[in-house]
């Protein structure tokens, strides 16, 4: 078999590994890397448990080719929380019970933050559709969906240049003048 | 099994054209992948085209576009300029799969996949577009219709690819639109898709049409008595009903699990107006 030699970046860091020419990125995170977060559902690119993101783009390992990586920056699942500290996302998952098996969530977990990224007040229908590719077979998508809003409201808060003090203080001046 | 990623258009045609065996080009790849994780093909070499820059970019080709073989579904979705021009190519490019597909798949994957039931086929065809098609003695260009010979069979030579798609110019008071029907609402194969561009006047009388049905024929039917039950109306009701005829009796389906001859006759003229009276909107939206 034609071997191939891939240099990429790996939830930041310089990753090298060799694989096969038609072994998938899927594959060759699993059993080279051992990067097991991402699954593997279908295979087939329908389910959605293999979601990563190449080069910032929401994207099916399983439907690309480890050699196909080269120069590329992937992100996993394995790359969200910070240490110990959880992703905003991975913990309203927990809060919400968004998740029975388990095999989906790595997906739907990457797949949400692409989303948030790049739209930070989605409605629940754009939840809905953007997340339609990712396949859930225990929850019936709803703790899914409000996990993700839920966290978006959240992060939505947490980034705001709380307008609220700044009123308060705008009020004190003209009580003070 | 090897795997090429060539820098150029030229060592691509080099390759396709030396390499032993069976040789696939691949762009997006979420169909080639699923077909060789099937079984469907055992490819000796797959020759990946996202390495050439130039295939990377949507530019303009004159007053038209011109899209690289390798620009994803979503990144037309993400070009402001392309989408207000052509809207009904972009939607029907961001219908094709789930997000992590779109994120991959490519129109001129789609094309050369030669599904019938591909969703930016029709949309393609009723704009006019065309497949830029490099080989060992150049490029030539081919209507993308043309493109398709039957399912999952195309006229591309060995050592020919399609490196990018050409959309024509968008005139003042032309309109575009793609509608497909599938069971479910997201997901899914087109059980049938219609694809209409049309230009209207200035007192809004349609000057010409362009009706491409999807799904519902080996390849992609452009049927000209649709078009001519539009041409000198003003897409009212009585045109929209002659359409609506005309579409369901050009349509030449199978039957199979995800609808029957009739029903999907019937669905092509339902989609069929639907998509004019898009199409006639955006064209006055437009002038």
């Amino acid at each position: 078999m034609f071997q191939v030699h891939v240099r990429t970046r790996i939830n930041g860091d310089d990753t090298e590994f060799s694989c096969e020419a038609d072994e998938t990125l899927l594959d060759a995170l699993r059993d080279r890397l051992g990067l097991t977060g991402a699954k593997e559902g279908c295979g087939t690119g329908d389910c959605g448990a293999c979601s990563v993101l190449v080069d910032g783009r929401l994207v099916c390992a399983c439907l690309m080719l480890g050699a196909e990586a080269e120069g590329c920056d992937i992100e996993t699942v394995e790359g969200m929380a910070d240490g110990s500290k959880l992703h905003p996302l991975q913990q309203k998952f927990l809060d919400h019970a968004a998740l029975q098996c388990g095999v989906c969530t790595p997906g739907f977990l990457v797949a949400a933050k692409s989303l948030l990224e790049r739209n930070d007040n989605p409605t629940e229908e754009e939840v809905r559709y953007w997340l339609a590719g990712n396949l859930c077979r225990c929850t019936g998508y709803d703790k899914i969906v409000r996990a993700v809003l839920d966290t978006a409201a959240d992060m939505r808060k947490a980034s705001k240049p709380k307008p609220a003090k700044a009123k308060k203080a705008s009020a004190k001046g003209r009580v003070s003048a | 099994m090897e795997y090429f990623a060539p820098a150029s258009t030229k060592e691509a045609v080099k390759l396709l054209g030396t390499a032993k065996g069976k040789v696939h080009v691949m762009a997006g790849g979420t169909d080639l992948l699923v077909r060789m994780k099937g079984g469907y093909t055992e490819p000796d070499a797959i020759v990946d085209i996202k390495r050439i820059a130039a295939l990377r970019k949507i530019v303009r080709a004159g007053k038209g576009w011109r899209i690289g073989a390798a620009v994803s579904a979503a990144e037309m979705g993400e070009d402001k300029a392309l989408k207000k021009a052509w809207p009904g190519v972009v939607e029907a490019a961001n219908l094709i799969g789930s997000t992590q597909v779109q994120g991959r798949a490519t129109i001129a994957g789609n094309l050369c996949n030669a599904s019938p039931a591909a969703d930016s086929v029709p949309a393609m065809a009723a704009v006019g577009a065309k497949a830029v098609i490099a080989g060992a003695k150049g490029t030539r260009k081919v209507a993308v219709e043309k493109l398709v010979k039957g399912p999952g069979k195309t006229t591309l030579k060995k050592s020919e690819f399609v490196e990018s798609i050409e959309l024509p110019e968008k005139k003042k008071r032309m309109g575009d639109a793609y509608l497909r029907f599938i069971p479910r609402t997201e997901m899914d194969i087109a059980v049938v898709g219609v694809g209409i561009c049309l230009t209207l006047d200035a007192k809004g009388k349609c000057m010409a049409a362009r009706v491409a049905l999807g799904a519902v024929g080996p390849t992609v039917i452009i049927s000209a008595k649709a078009a001519k039950a539009l041409v000198g109306t003003t897409v009212d009701d009585a045109a929209l009903d002659a359409l609506a005829r005309a579409c369901a009796a050009e349509a030449k389906p199978i039957d199979d699990k995800r609808g029957t001859k009739e029903f999907r006759k019937h669905i092509a003229g339902v989609l069929a107006r639907r998509a004019a009276i898009i199409a006639r909107d955006r064209a006055k939206e437009n002038s």
